[in-house]
Order: C-alpha cells, then sequence, then structure tokens
C-alpha cells in the first residue's frame, strides 16, 4: 500500500528540476524527459532503460523457454501415441451417419485453423529464423523470406481474429462447463485406461482448448493489432509489453494447437471425417459424446411425435 | 586500431542543433528521419544541461542481438552500421536500442515501416566506398576520407567529439581537470570531485 501510494506520488509531484548534478545522471538513465528541438518519436528522452530488459525476455526467456516447451509438447505427444496409440471405435461402425457439424462451422473452423498455421509459421520464422534458417538459406535469402513472412503475418492476423470472434459466438454455448466435465477430467477422457466419460456435444477437453483460443487468443489478436499499428505513435513500453504478451500468449496456443491436432488427427479414428465431412458414425458418437447422441436422438424423436415439442418444429412441419 | 566514440560534454553543449542540421545536409536524410538529436533537461530552469545525442555504437550492440535478419555488423573501429537490403523494417532494434537511435520512414499501409536508417559515424555502408548506391542508401563515408563525423567537426563549442576513444576521453579529462583548477571556490553544491587541499597550498 505505501509502497503503491509512492508511486503515485512520484507520478503525480513528477518533479522538473534535479538541483543535485549526479541525480540528474541517474534520472537519465531511468529515462527522464526533456525537450528536444527534433519532433520525432519519443525524441525528448535520452535513455529508455527498458529496452534491453525486453531484448534479454525476448532473446533468452522466449525464444529459449518457448523452444523448450514446443520440443517437450512434441516429444510428449509422440511417447504418448507409442504407447497408448489410437484411440479406436470401440464398436464397429454403424453405417448410419449423424450430422456433427454444420458447413458453416467446417468452413470457420478451416477457415481459422489455416490462418493460425499461416501466423504460427510466420511469426516463428521472426523469432528463430536468424538461428536456425539464415545458416541454411543465407542472409538474401532469408530475409526476402522475412519479409514476405512479415507481412503475410501482418496481415493474416486480423482474418484470423475475425474468425476467433465469430467461434466464441457459435461455440460459446456449447463449451460453457457443467458437472459431467468434473467426471470426463478424473477419466483422463478415456484417453488413458478403457473407461468411456460422458459428455455433450463438446468434451471436457475440448471446452478448455475452446477457452485457452478465448483468452489467450483474444491477447495475441489485441496486442497483435497494436504491433500492427507502429504508427499510432505508442510508447516502446506499450510495444514492448505487447509483444512480450504477444509472443507468451502465441506459444500457450501453439502447444494447445498441437494437443489439439494430434487429437483430432492421428489420435482419434474418425474425427478428422467428423471434421471434413460433417458427419460421424452413430457408434463414434456413442462413444465420444453419448449425451449429445442422446439428446439429438430425443430431438429427432420429438420431432417425428406428432405430441411432445411439435409446437417448438411447427413452422417447420407446415 | 582505434574504437570510435562519441562523447558529448554536457557542461559545453548549447542546444544550438547545429549537429542536426550539418547531419540531415551532409547525408541528405529523408523527411522525418533524424540521426542526431539535442535532448534538454530542465529546459529554462537552473541546472538545465543539453546533450546531443545519437547511436552510440555500442559495443554489444543490443540492435544487432535483436535483428531478425541479422543485418548489423562492426567495422575495425567498433562502427555498428547495417545492411539496409537485408532489413524487414520490423522495428525491432528501435525496441531495443537505449538510445532511441534507428529511425523509419513509412512506407506503405498498415504503419508498415520503410528500412531502419541510424547514425553512421559517417562511415557509409556495405556498399562500394563513396558509390553512389551507399551514398542514396547510408549518406556520406567521410571516415573513408579520412575525415571524422560532421556533426562533431563542426560543433562550434566543441562540446560533441567523435574519434578514437582514448583520445577524446582524454581531452575531456583534461577540460574537468582545468574546469577544476578555475574554479575559484570549489563550492559545496557541486558533485564535482574537489581538488582538496589545493588552494590551501598554492593559492591559486
Ligand atoms: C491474431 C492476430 C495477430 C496479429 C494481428 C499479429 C501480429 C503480429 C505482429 C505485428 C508481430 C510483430 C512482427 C513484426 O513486427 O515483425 C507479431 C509477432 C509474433 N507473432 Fe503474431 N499476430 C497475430 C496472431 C499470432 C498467432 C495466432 C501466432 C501464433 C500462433 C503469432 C505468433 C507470433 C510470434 C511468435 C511473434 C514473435 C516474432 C518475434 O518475436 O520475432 N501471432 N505478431
Ligand atoms: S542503434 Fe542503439 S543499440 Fe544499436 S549501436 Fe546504436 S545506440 Fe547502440
Ligand atoms: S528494423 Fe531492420 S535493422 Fe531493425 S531489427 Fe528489424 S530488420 Fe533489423
Amino acid at each position: 500500500m505505501s509502497r503503491l501510494s509512492l508511486l503515485f506520488a512520484s507520478l503525480a509531484f513528477s518533479p522538473n528540476t534535479y538541483s543535485d548534478e549526479q541525480n540528474i545522471w541517474k534520472q537519465i538513465r531511468e529515462g527522464i524527459s526533456g525537450y528536444s528541438a527534433v519532433n520525432s518519436q519519443e525524441s525528448e528522452i535520452l535513455i529508455q532503460a527498458s529496452g534491453t530488459q525486453w531484448l534479454t525476455i525476448r532473446n533468452e526467456l522466449i525464444a529459449g523457454t518457448g523452444a523448450w516447451l514446443l520440443a517437450l509438447t512434441v516429444l510428449a505427444l509422440a511417447v504418448f501415441y507409442l504407447i497408448r496409440g489410437r484411440v479406436k471405435l470401440t464398436e464397429p461402425p454403424s453405417g448410419e451417419m449423424i450430422e456433427r457439424w454444420s458447413k458453416s462451422e467446417r468452413w470457420l473452423h478451416f477457415y481459422t485453423a489455416s490462418l493460425f498455421i499461416l501466423l504460427a509459421i510466420t511469426g516463428l520464422s521472426l523469432l528463430y529464423g536468424r538461428s536456425f534458417l539464415i545458416s541454411w538459406l543465407g542472409h538474401d535469402s532469408f530475409s526476402q523470406y522475412a519479409d514476405i513472412a512479415k507481412i503475410v503475418h501482418n496481415y493474416a492476423g486480423p482474418l484470423f481474429s475475425v474468425g476467433l470472434v465469430m467461434m466464441g459466438m457459435i461455440w460459446f454455448q456449447d463449451n460453457l462447463f457443467d458437472k459431467t466435465d468434473i467426471t470426463w477430467f478424473k477419466q483422463y477422457g478415456g484417453m488413458i485406461g478403457n473407461q468411456h466419460p460422458s459428455a455433450g456435444r463438446m468434451n471436457a477437453g475440448e471446452k478448455v482448448w475452446f477457452w485457452l483460443l478465448m483468452t489467450a487468443g483474444v491477447l495475441v489478436s489485441i496486442t497483435g493489432m497494436n504491433l500492427d499499428f507502429p504508427n499510432l505513435g505508442q510508447y516502446r513500453l506499450i510495444m514492448q509489453i505487447s509483444h512480450i504478451i504477444h509472443s507468451v500468449s502465441a506459444f500457450l496456443l501453439i502447444i494447445g494447437a498441437l494437443g489439439h491436432i494430434y487429437i483430432g488427427t492421428i489420435g482419434t479414428e474418425g474425427a478428422l471425417r467428423g471434421m471434413i465431412t460433417g458427419k460421424v458414425d452413430k457408434s463414434w458418437a456413442k462413444q465420444h459424446h453419448d449425451l449429445w447422441y442422446q439428446q439429438i436422438n430425443k430431438e429427432k424423436q420429438n420431432f417425428l411425435k406428432p405430441s411432445g415439442n411439435s409446437a417448438k418444429y411447427g413452422s417447420k412441419i407446415q | 586500431m582505434a574504437r570510435m566514440k562519441f562523447l558529448c560534454d554536457d557542461d559545453r553543449c548549447i542546444e544550438c542543433n547545429a549537429c542536426i542540421t550539418a547531419c540531415k545536409n551532409e547525408h541528405e536524410v529523408p523527411w522525418g528521419v533524424n540521426r542526431r538529436r539535442v535532448v534538454t533537461i530542465n529546459d529554462g530552469q537552473s541546472g538545465e544541461t543539453s546533450i546531443s545525442v545519437a547511436c552510440m555504437h555500442c559495443s554489444d550492440a543490443p540492435c544487432a542481438q535483436v535483428c531478425p535478419v541479422d543485418c548489423f555488423y562492426f567495422t575495425d573501429d567498433g562502427v555498428v552500421l547495417h545492411d539496409k537490403d537485408l532489413c524487414i523494417g520490423c522495428g525491432y532494434c528501435f525496441y531495443a536500442c537505449p538510445f532511441g537511435a534507428p529511425q523509419f520512414p513509412q512506407d506503405g499501409a498498415f504503419g508498415n515501416r520503410g528500412k531502419m536508417d541510424k547514425c553512421t559515424f559517417c562511415a557509409g555502408g556495405p556498399e562500394e566506398d563513396h558509390s553512389e548506391a551507399e551514398f542514396e542508401k547510408y549518406g556520406r563515408n567521410r571516415l573513408a576520407e579520412g575525415k571524422l563525423p560532421l556533426c562533431a567537426e563542426m560543433c562550434s563549442t566543441k562540446a560533441l567529439l567523435a574519434g578514437d576513444g582514448d583520445v577524446i576521453s582524454n581531452l575531456f579529462s583534461q577540460r574537468v581537470t582545468q574546469r577544476q583548477l578555475s574554479q575559484e571556490e570549489p563550492d559545496s553544491g557541486t558533485a564535482q570531485v574537489k581538488l582538496w587541499g589545493w588552494k590551501t597550498a598554492y593559492k591559486d
């Protein structure tokens, strides 16, 4: 408390005179501003203190930890695949298909996913290209590639954000947590062991991924938009903080996406086909999303029965 | 081999901004880009201090460490230069540099930055010395002509010094000593090292 009020006091009464000569040098190192006839961005500041700190955070903390985390994630998924193998259908396919994803949902999914992959590749190229690509491509070719990567990243970003917001709107309801999710977590989603925990349209794992997208994804979008427009006169500190939040969130998303892609492709039989064609087998639906299966079954029955919920579908029957 | 450095004597700088004008003129620096600037602390108050600052040509240059395309290089004199043909205008060097030296002309939509421009210590760039391409991108290469940076050469009070680090720091130490000697009464308020006992021992 007292520290906070001290901070505010020093902000409010930020003194303009420093009688003590040594004090001036200290203040200059801490980033005090003066007057400059040159009218460029932050020209009135002699030394910005945060620049080298940001450099260390980017080059060492983010790039270093990020590389380890990515490598460990890939390794963990590979080991998991070797031990557990593919989650197969326990019942033979019934041949009866159920619609799981509408056409617009599928378009939105692959629109956002492809932009995400593009953003991840171009973003990581800017961060790691110097360490990994220059020795291979040479300075000239890498610079040409990085120039394109930067432009692609700058434009794909806002397009990705549009997809993200639309996902948030159409899948919000399906991703609210409920009691079944607790059991789902306790049984590791059926990925370890042979249980089939109950799940509605989205299982708890999908919900976690959804909410990671809605938090880290939103942070990536907001900070990315800020980095996209460096011409608005934002202080360097704002850009540095934006960059740190942007890269940390991006790493969380990339790690989440690796898991998501694993489960959706080689990890689970029938999942990818569901997102491509929109339809899943009845056996698949029963095994992975039993509550959702029961619900659509009930709706279908109500729909067919003249009594029941027919009022709801009245207009359609006419 | 000399290690080139800048030094600004804040007791001499009178904020005339001539170094900036000279630099802009010598290198025909584009509009909106300033390779050098003068900053005045406590403007118009007692303790007013002016300092002329540009790229300091750092030893462990942060700009060179952060650049995603690795376009910086160091000359044998310790001058930090960069290759504009490689630069992608990401602005990271500006975020990392302690002195706000890297500058960017705006280029295209989306607030896109053009190629970074900064003080070259009047040492040109990677192109052939005195070539048109070199002048176009980096300005004049005075070092290759055997001259020192123009900003310091023409500074009327010789506040701004540029050259071999050992030479200019010696010059500066001499000045500081001189100033203390000529100080009638080294008064207690200043933080300068006092030549203790001189007044009593030598009278003048
Ligand atoms: C959603 C909108 C997004 C916008 C507007 C955006 C924008 C930006 C911008 C402007 C930069 C600075 C690059 C530069 O100036 O050269 C950047 C850096 C970066 N972006 Fe994004 N981005 C977005 C999404 C993403 C996503 C989804 C990822 C990863 C999955 C990502 C990964 C990165 C990384 C790793 C960097 C750091 C590059 C470095 O430090 O060298 N970005 N982004
Ligand atoms: S641009 Fe900045 S960080 Fe790079 S050498 Fe010059 S002063 Fe140092
Ligand atoms: S703006 Fe150019 S010189 Fe500066 S870090 Fe980016 S690519 Fe390197």
